[in-house]
């Protein structure tokens, strides 16, 4: 067991006051954290203070804070959601951080992800890939018998993993192209993989991609950041997966 | 645009003229690599292998078209794709770290690949376009590679093109979707191997010209 002790650091934080005003990394202090805490709650400590001081607090997003909605996310030292391994930065706790470290804060950068306010980004760029394939159609009426499509258990592990993706856009944060490969390829594996997203699957791959490419986001070149970062560890053979039905779909489907 | 350019056109389609062309360009290495190691057997033997080679004729000219159409695809898309990603994200980030998934080949994929392109020039202004009429190709090599600014140019190059190939074999694969559980591992294995292969193969002959002929 480790018991909990407090530390202070330094923190150097984005601060931009909107989408077309230029941003610069300003200089904080964070003292007095208990090493119990979790990353966002150290920076509400600070935010308290900025706040009583009468100054900005820092804009970030967040939600459940247990690692599961995907709202929340920054670079902490180059690193997307820190320097820990599949966690997202509201479960990454201060205990990871040495007292005196300097701690250097940016937003999710990428051409598709303009900022909002310091650290809270627009990430409706994969809300428009969703909205152009990430989903099935189905008509309404009596849900059908459990079971009466049978799917193995392998395939159904596959589509789960696919699944875990929760949206929060570090695979572009980290991929040195800012490609969004990894978040479409969770996306259309998922679907791809079972039997109720066949029907749509070839038109899904072509309108995703394309989507893609015309969001601004960058083409993958297999540097295999994103799956390093990913905090549901997305692996990339899912991009592998994209890449074969994207080519089923373009070359030899009847889906133009 | 019909749908076999709209395809090709996409991110994903590049990438895919990336992973045929860089295969192709893969094959190419090991015919090359396998004709160099003639010149281990002296003069006479590479000065044949060489006139073997121009009797083919039209195969080889084929052949030399071919080469230069698949490098013309290579280079355009690769630098759309590179010029595409930079504009990705406008504004870098202040502390860039890896998090353990880029290796020294695919952070330099576009820098190795220019100045690859930059030797391919000088290599063929050495070689291939070298006056031949009173002279063999093996005394063209020998005396380029007998000036040690030319040897160290070589086998920079050469270290360079090995770095470019120990991503670009694997990752032609990942693109064209062959990423497999099973057999992954092993043409991850054989990209470093055949990197290895393309540096102490190519790497020797220079050295090894310049040796002799010193
Ligand atoms: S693939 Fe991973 S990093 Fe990308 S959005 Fe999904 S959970 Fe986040
Ligand atoms: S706040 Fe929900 S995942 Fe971090």
């Amino acid at each position: 067991m480790t018991t909990a002790k407090n530390i202070s650091l330094t923190l150097k934080v984005w601060r931009q006051k909107g989408a077309n005003v230029r941003g610069k990394l300003e200089t904080y202090q964070a003292k007095d954290i208990s090493t119990d805490m979790s990353f966002l709650e150290m920076i509400d400590v600070v935010n308290e203070k900025l706040t009583l001081d009468g100054q900005d607090p820092i804009a970030f997003d967040h939600d459940c804070r247990e690692g599961i909605c995907g709202m929340c996310g920054a670079v902490v030292n180059g690193r997307a959601h820190g320097p820990e391994k599949g966690t997202t930065l509201c479960q990454l706790h201060i205990r990871h951080f040495s007292d005196g470290d300097t701690v250097v804060i940016e937003p999710w950068r990428s051409r598709a992800f303009p900022v909002i306010k310091d650290l809270a980004v627009d990430r409706g760029a994969l809300d428009k890939l969703i909205q152009s394939g990430g989903y099935i159609s189905a008509n309404t009426g009596g849900a059908p018998d459990a079971n009466t499509i049978l799917i193995p258990q392998e395939v159904a592990e596959k589509a789960m993993d696919a699944a875990a993706c929760i949206g929060c856009g570090a695979c572009v944060a980290a991929c040195p192209n800012a490609s969004a490969m990894l978040f479409v390829s969770a996306k259309v594996s998922q679907l791809a993989l079972l039997p109720q997203g066949r029907p749509e699957a070839a038109q899904r791959a072509l309108s995703m991609l394309r989507k893609m490419d015309e969001l601004g986001f960058g083409a993958c070149t297999n540097e295999r950041e994103c799956e390093a970062e990913c905090p549901k560890e997305i692996s990339i053979s899912n991009i592998a997966r994209l890449n074969r039905e994207f080519f089923k779909a373009g070359f030899f489907s009847s889906v133009k | 645009m019909n749908w076999f350019t709209n395809t090709l056109g996409t991110s994903v389609g590049k990438k895919l003229m990336m992973a045929v062309t860089g295969l192709c360009f893969c094959g190419f290495l090991t015919v090359h690599l396998i004709g160099n190691l003639t010149l281990y057997g002296g003069k006479n033997l590479f000065n044949a292998y060489a006139e073997h080679l121009h009797s083919l004729g039209p195969v080889i000219t084929v052949a030399e078209w071919g080469l230069l159409t698949l490098a013309i695809i290579h280079i355009l898309t690769g630098l759309t794709l590179f010029l595409g990603n930079l504009n990705a994200r406008p504004e870098r980030y202040a502390v860039n770290k890896s998090a353990g998934g880029r290796t020294l080949g695919s952070s330099t994929m576009p820098y190795t690949g220019i100045l690859l392109l930059i030797f391919i020039v000088l290599h063929l202004v050495n070689f291939h376009f070298a006056d031949r009429t009173y002279q063999t190709i093996y005394h063209i090599v020998s005396r380029v590679l007998s000036r040690p600014e030319y040897v160290f140019i070589y086998v920079a190059a050469v270290i360079i093109a090995a770095i470019h190939v120990s991503h670009g074999f694997w990752s032609a694969f990942q693109t064209l979707g062959a990423n497999h559980p099973k057999y992954m591992p092993f043409i991850q294995g054989a990209g470093l191997s055949f990197s290895v292969i393309v540096g102490f193969g190519f790497g020797f002959i220079p050295v090894f010209i310049f040796s002799i002929a010193g």
